[in-house]
């Protein structure tokens, strides 16, 4: 690890001017990704803004929305009453990130932020239709990821929240790397009205994806005969020691249709 | 005051050390005006080292020294050595390239030391090292173990990176009755390369004591008096009286830290040189790319069957991936470990075997739990399960058919099993297993869209290294007996101070038993002393399931002596003959009378002396041994492995466990289950989880936890494990050893399990969710092809 200032925000608005003023500054959550990239000195920001005391975590209820601060935990988002209440598949995805201190760092914010290809909360958001809100702006999920790592976010804006619309079904199935237990496919399925999404974290050389053949045959008809046939092609897959883009075409398929099973059961 | 007995089953007494952050590891270590050391480690698999420059990093911040081979040279720091000498069948000894503790001209794997850089704080360190630069020229690289003896040269020493090639066994004999054969059947296979990853990464700390002249260092062994020998007699750090080895509590070794490697060494020379005390400690990245890696064997192997069943003969042929430099025990591993054992729980005639030892641009590879016998176990009971198979015999009746039953048992490569019951742990563990019942469970599983497969693995090891004359007549460069001594002080208190280490065993509580159950005292009145050249005799450390067999064997000889004199110093307590004292559950009687004295008060008298003449009896009671073993123990067992294969994705669930292990008498049954559970987990992670995979330029694909898979609770299940119980006849204590069992039965278990239950002998280790799918998908395709 390089040397490096450390400050801590106290509000939202106070992270965003350190992030005009500070040097070379890097926003810090749980950091559970940026702590050991610096570790390895594969990154060296010269400030870490903390943004634990700047009143980002939480959890409520609003209308039809279930809004999680960017600061909350993947743990308490697991333990949340009301995300298991409306949103029962959200809780399990958290539930089943990394492993306990992973969890109990992590946060949601960060997560989303770093848009990780193979995290899981991406592929929630996608089929959730969530908003991601920002010191600036709303920004929904469709625009705000933007391939392996890349976002829609500029350089001084601060993820705020997370608002998910309340599905009518919803369920995520993950297929975990042996080592590193993130996903080599995860699949997100939410319906809500007439309206079916499924969205696919781990597999895809961009990122998460919205799998529109599987939405396509789901809309018609919920139910995992529904995908039987329903092609992925592996050219747009990723392929690695643990995974094959063949294999991975074929595990968005299987997993998908247990995410449907799981989501009606 | 309670007597522990051997065979109870106590809590161990190191744990509450270790449970409450107690524990005094080296990293925990820090010596006055201490340094910090960080290597410099080649990115290259395979380079010359046309230049090192070291002028701008020498002035940066914080920089004490910096040393490249260049230094070790002038210093004459001799090389890290091979222990064990092998020769090629055409009877020339081993072809070694020399392995500097700082590369000199050539760098031969990713990781492999080019510098090291000692400043004051290990950023500064590692700053300086970022400002070092290397002019590498890169020279083509191979990692892989079958084509090794085609590829670019890694040491000219070694034609064709072929260390040796070198046979066991009789090549004629065995060619008839291949010949003469009703069945063969053929195997080709690949054992999988491991990395150890000990929840302590290796660390040392190195100190100069100018005044005496003398040097301190403290290290992650498990074998300290060895490594000292090594590093006084064959590197010349220092003369062995003069040179003080410390292994504090060290978190786990598996056989990775048996080894003298280049950064301990490092450190206590630089020591010297820099007058500074110097530690390092690996992250876990070092551990991975630069810790002694196991197994990394390719062999095609055979099995000669007769009309009736009985083996009649076994023949095979292994290359050893040897890394890029002979590791210290290294050459060992892929022969006497291994091809000794190829005989497996069965009679057979005639075995062959040819192994050739190869260098590649890897990590150099060694002893890891089991070091050679899961690869010879591997190659017999997949062998077996295979031609029962093919033969069209149950894999247990087949067994049975086959097991030695006669002892002792000569086997035409070395060994002399001693005793042991075969058909009895098989027998057990098939009633445990309810194998009767399997192939309802299998049918229920088919249901599910499961293929459920059963595997067995009746394997037997060799343990307690082992008879010095015996390994010495094999190219051994050490003798393997045990040392110990057994203090008794005034107040009765006891300490053992034993050659043996222990690293996870739980040899505070084990060997305490030992003299609990002797002297009659409480196992809080004993402590166990270890892992200081300083403080105990020499000794040869704990590998090779060797500290219950040999280490307690000598304390026990020790307690003999004890014993002995204490009967003498209690005669004259008691004022009656020697012969008529009894020595029984803590006290001195004299035959047919009440007259009777504890053991504390005859410890006081042996200090006090005023009861005897010191020129009959010398004061004081404590007594030291060395014990050398008569034969190899051989542990022996059979475990049965059920599990599911989910055919849409490839996933394999172990559904079901059964151990049935015979390690002879059983001192500590809870600390056994524990070895067995912990073995049974690594042999899992080998079958299903764990590889080293290193890209085709020599770079490690699986350098961390992210790609690198360890077996976490998660993937086992809750395992059921049984005993029988032949006492070993070899040892004072008739203990065979538990340490590797399970990671020496495991992964036939699981592979024989999946091959049954997806019908085919081609699946590889590890066999992953991807490898078990594209095994799927083959067969699936054929089938369509066939109709
Ligand atoms: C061992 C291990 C296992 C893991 N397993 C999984 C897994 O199975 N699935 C999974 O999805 N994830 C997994 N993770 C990732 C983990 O869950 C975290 O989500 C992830 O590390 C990022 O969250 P963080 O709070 O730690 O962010 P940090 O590491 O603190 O930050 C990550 C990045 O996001 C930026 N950032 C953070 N907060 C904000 C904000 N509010 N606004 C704008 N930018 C921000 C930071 O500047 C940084 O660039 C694992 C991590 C580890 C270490």
């Amino acid at each position: 690890m390089y040397p490096f200032k450390y400050q801590k925000a106290a509000t939202v608005r106070g992270a965003v001017s350190l992030l005009g003023k500070a040097e070379d500054p890097k926003l810090l959550a749980g950091g559970h990704t940026l702590i050991p990239t610096m570790k390895q000195r594969l990154a060296s920001p010269k400030t870490l803004i903390d943004l634990s005391g700047a009143g980002l975590s939480g959890i409520e209820q609003k209308g039809r929305n279930i809004v999680i601060g960017a600061m909350t935990t993947h743990a308490e988002v697991a333990a949340s009453a009301i995300v298991q209440q409306a949103i029962p598949a959200l809780a399990r995805l958290a539930a089943h990130i990394g492993d306990p201190h992973v969890r109990h760092r992590g946060t949601i914010g960060g997560s989303v932020a770093n848009n990780d290809p193979a995290a899981d909360y991406p592929a929630a958001l996608m089929a959730l239709g969530a908003t991601v809100h920002t010191s600036k702006r709303k920004i929904p999920a469709e625009e705000f990821f933007a391939g392996m790592f890349a976002t829609a976010l500029d350089e001084d804006e601060v993820i705020t929240k997370i608002a998910f619309p309340v599905p009518a079904k919803a369920a995520y199935v993950k297929f975990p790397n042996p080592a590193s237990r993130y996903a080599i496919v995860g699949v997100f399925v939410a319906k809500k009205g007439s309206q079916v999404k499924v969205a696919v974290t781990g597999a895809g050389s961009g990122g998460v994806f919205r799998h529109t053949a599987m939405e396509e045959a789901l809309a018609k008809r919920f139910n995992p005969k529904s995908l039987e046939g329903v092609a992925t092609p592996a050219a747009d897959l990723n392929g690695d020691i643990h995974a094959s883009a063949d294999y991975r075409a074929h595990l968005v398929g299987v997993i998908a249709k247990r995410a449907v099973a799981a989501a009606i059961a | 005051m309670t007597v522990t007995a051997l065979g109870a089953a106590v809590r161990r007494k190191e744990d509450h050390r270790f449970i409450t952050g107690k524990g005094q590891y080296t990293d925990d270590i820090n010596r006055p005006g201490q340094a910090q050391a960080y290597f410099l480690r080649s990115p290259h698999a395979h380079a010359t080292l046309k230049k090192i420059d070291i002028a701008k990093a020498k002035a940066m911040p914080g920089v004490v020294a910096i040393y490249t081979g260049e230094d070790v040279a002038a210093d004459k720091v001799g090389g890290l050595i091979c222990g064990w000498m092998i020769h090629s069948k055409d009877g020339t000894p081993m072809r070694a390239g020399p392995h500097p503790i700082l590369a000199q001209g050539k760098v031969r794997y990713v990781g492999d030391h080019v510098a090291v850089v000692i400043a004051e704080t290990l950023s500064q360190a590692k700053d300086a090292a970022e400002a070092i630069v290397v002019d590498y020229g890169v020279l083509p690289a191979n990692a892989d173990t079958s084509k090794a003896q085609k590829a670019p040269e890694v040491h000219s020493e070694a034609p064709n990176n072929t260390v040796y090639d070198w046979h066991i066994g009789d090549k004629a004999a065995t060619e008839a009755a291949f010949k003469a054969a009703k069945h063969v059947t053929t195997l080709e296979i690949v054992n999988n390369r491991l990395v150890p990853n000990a929840m302590e990464p290796r660390a040392a700390v190195g100190e100069y004591d100018a005044g005496n002249d003398a040097l301190t260092l403290y290290t992650t062994s498990q074998n300290p008096h060895v490594a000292r020998l090594v590093l006084s007699a064959f590197i010349g750090i220092a003369p062995e009286h003069k040179l003080r080895v410390i292994a504090p509590d060290v978190g786990g070794g598996f056989g990775s830290k048996i080894f003298i490697y280049a950064e301990e060494t490092v450190c206590v020379w630089a020591a010297r040189k820099c007058g500074r005390p110097v530690k390092w400690t690996a992250d876990r990245t070092e551990e991975f790319l630069c810790v002694a890696h196991g197994r990394d064997h390719v062999t095609h192997a055979e099995l000669a069957t007769d009309a009736e069943g009985k083996i009649t003969g076994l023949r095979v042929k292994t290359i050893a991936n040897m890394g890029a430099y002979l590791s210290t025990f290294a050459s060992s591993v892929p022969t006497y470990l291994y091809a000794t054992l190829l005989s497996g729980q069965y009679a057979i005639p005639n075995i062959y075997a040819e192994v050739d030892a190869v260098y590649t641009n890897t990590a150099p590879v060694d002893a890891y739990r089991g070091a050679g016998r899961p690869e010879a176990t591997f190659v017999v009971e997949r062998l077996v399960e295979a031609a029962a198979r093919e033969i069209g015999m149950d894999p247990a009746a087949f067994r049975r058919r086959n097991f030695v039953t006669k002892f002792p048992h000569q086997t035409p490569v070395i060994m002399m099993y001693d005793c042991g019951d075969y058909k009895a742990s098989l027998v057990k563990a098939m009633e445990m297993a309810d194998v009767k019942g399997f192939g309802k469970r299998r049918r229920e599983a088919a249901k599910r869209g499961k293929l459920r497969g059963l595997g067995y693995s009746t394997y037997i090891e060799a343990c307690g290294i082992a008879p010095s004359q015996a390994v010495g007549s094999l190219g051994a460069g050490v003798g393997l007996w045990e040392s110990a001594e057994v203090r008794v002080n005034p107040v009765g208190t006891v300490e053992v101070l034993t050659g043996s280490h222990s690293h996870g065993q739980g040899h505070e509580t084990t060997f305490a038993q030992l003299v609990s159950s002797r002297l009659g005292i409480s196992i809080d009145n004993v402590s166990i002393v270890h892992g200081d050249t300083d403080k105990v005799q020499f000794g040869m450390g704990t590998y090779g399931s060797r500290s219950g067999a040999v280490g307690m064997s000598a304390i026990s000889k020790a307690l003999d002596k004890i014993e002995a004199k204490a009967k003498k110093v209690a005669s004259h307590v008691l004022e009656a003959a020697e012969a008529d004292i009894d020595f029984k559950d803590g006290k001195f009687t004299v035959k047919g009378t009440d007259k009777s004295v504890d053991f504390g008060t005859v410890a006081l008298n042996a200090y006090i002396a005023h009861k005897f003449n010191p020129q009959e009896l010398e004061p004081g009671l404590k007594e030291g041994s060395f014990y050398d073993p008569t034969n190899f123990t051989f542990p022996a067992g059979c475990h049965i492995c059920e599990i599911e294969v989910d055919q849409e994705t490839g996933v394999a669930t172990i559904a079901k466990w059964t151990a049935v292990d015979d390690f002879g008498n059983v001192i500590n049954p809870m600390i056994v289950e524990g070895q067995v559970h912990g073995g049974i987990a690594q042999g899992v992670g080998q079958a299903l989880l764990e590889g080293a995979i290193y890209n085709k330029d020599g770079q490690l694909v699986t350098a961390s936890f992210m790609d690198y898979a360890m077996p976490r609770a998660h993937d086992l299940p809750s395992f059921d494990v049984g005993m029988t119980v032949t006492p070993c006849p070899s040892n004072p204590l008739g203990i065979k050893g538990c340490g590797e069992a399970g990671a020496i039965a495991a992964p036939a278990a699981v592979i024989n399990a999946l091959t049954d239950a997806l019908g085919t002998e081609e699946v590889p280790m590890p066999a992953t969710p991807q490898a078990l799918w594209t095994v799927i998908q083959k067969q699936s395709r054929a089938a369509i092809a066939a109709e």
